[in-house]
């Protein structure tokens, strides 16, 4: 069975998708991401889709999909280097990227989740000092 | 309208994998026309779509990739036929957010906004044919 491959960076997951997406494939790697959340207890999940050229409504629910699991289980996703043409597509195809943070590049996008997750974590300090 | 055919070449679609060939092919015959990459994006991303619906409602069916003109302008018109069950209420189909499936019912109708021309023919028992047509 193909897969994309996942690697562990710290408490990140990083995914860098060099393939032709299609749904099967899209599906396993939403299965992985999130056992791999769990057992690394990860706090963050970057995808970068910048080497992909065609999302449709399917493949886009699954990057929204990852986003809110991942969610649930304590870790941000971030989307990096989505092409223009992607995104003029998925807008007029009518589909909401609700719930995923999305950058320009990897290292922006690693930046942006350091802070999510910095601020987070001063948040739950302010809790604990009350 | 009528137009003058080019180029024509059909492909079967049986399985998921068949997508991704197709796709390619769709962007081979785009690129040969000089369509610009916006352009592209659109209509294999429309193509995507269809060709989902021709897998999981129609049990796979026939691509058909077309140069086509008008005379003025050219284009890339796909053609998709399945011999499934077809869709009992055409309107319902094409509406957004409806879905038999656990989909978030985008298929039809956002395929519809990203072509220039979208054409949908159901007879129930007997198939469905799409025709999507984008200018360069």
């Amino acid at each position: 069975m193909e897969k994309i491959p996942i690697l562990k960076f710290g408490e990140f997951l990083l995914v860098t998708i060099q393939v032709d997406l299609y749904d099967q494939l899209a599906e396993n790697l939403e299965a992985d991401l999130i056992n791999l959340v769990r057992k690394h207890h990860s706090r963050g999940v970057l995808i970068d889709i910048s080497a992909v050229s065609i999302i449709d409504s399917f493949m886009g629910r699954i990057l929204v999909n990852i986003a809110k699991m991942s969610k649930i289980m304590d870790a941000e996703t971030v989307v990096t280097g989505m092409q223009p043409a992607v995104a003029i597509t998925l807008i007029e195809l009518g589909l909401h990227f609700e719930g995923v943070y999305n950058a320009l590049n990897i290292e922006k996008g690693m930046e942006l989740l350091r802070s999510k997750i910095y601020n987070l974590d001063e948040d739950h300090d302010i809790y604990s000092s009350e | 309208m009528t137009f003058t055919v080019q180029n024509r070449e059909e492909i079967a679609v049986t399985i998921e994998k068949d997508a991704i060939f197709f796709r390619n092919a769709v962007k081979t015959y785009a690129t040969k026309i000089s369509m610009g990459l916006l352009y592209q994006t659109k209509i294999i991303t429309a193509a995507s779509e269809i060709v989902r619906n021709l897998l999981k409602y129609g049990g796979g069916g026939k691509a058909m990739i077309e140069t086509v003109t008008d005379g003025r302008k050219v284009g890339i018109r796909l053609t998709f036929k399945d011999s499934g069950p077809g869709i009992p209420d055409l309107d319902k189909a094409m509406s957004d957010g409806f879905s038999t499936g656990k989909s978030l019912g985008l298929g039809l109708p956002g395929a519809k906004r990203l072509v220039d021309q979208f054409d949908i023919r159901s007879t129930v028992g007997v198939g469905t044919t799409v025709t999507l047509l984008k200018w360069k």
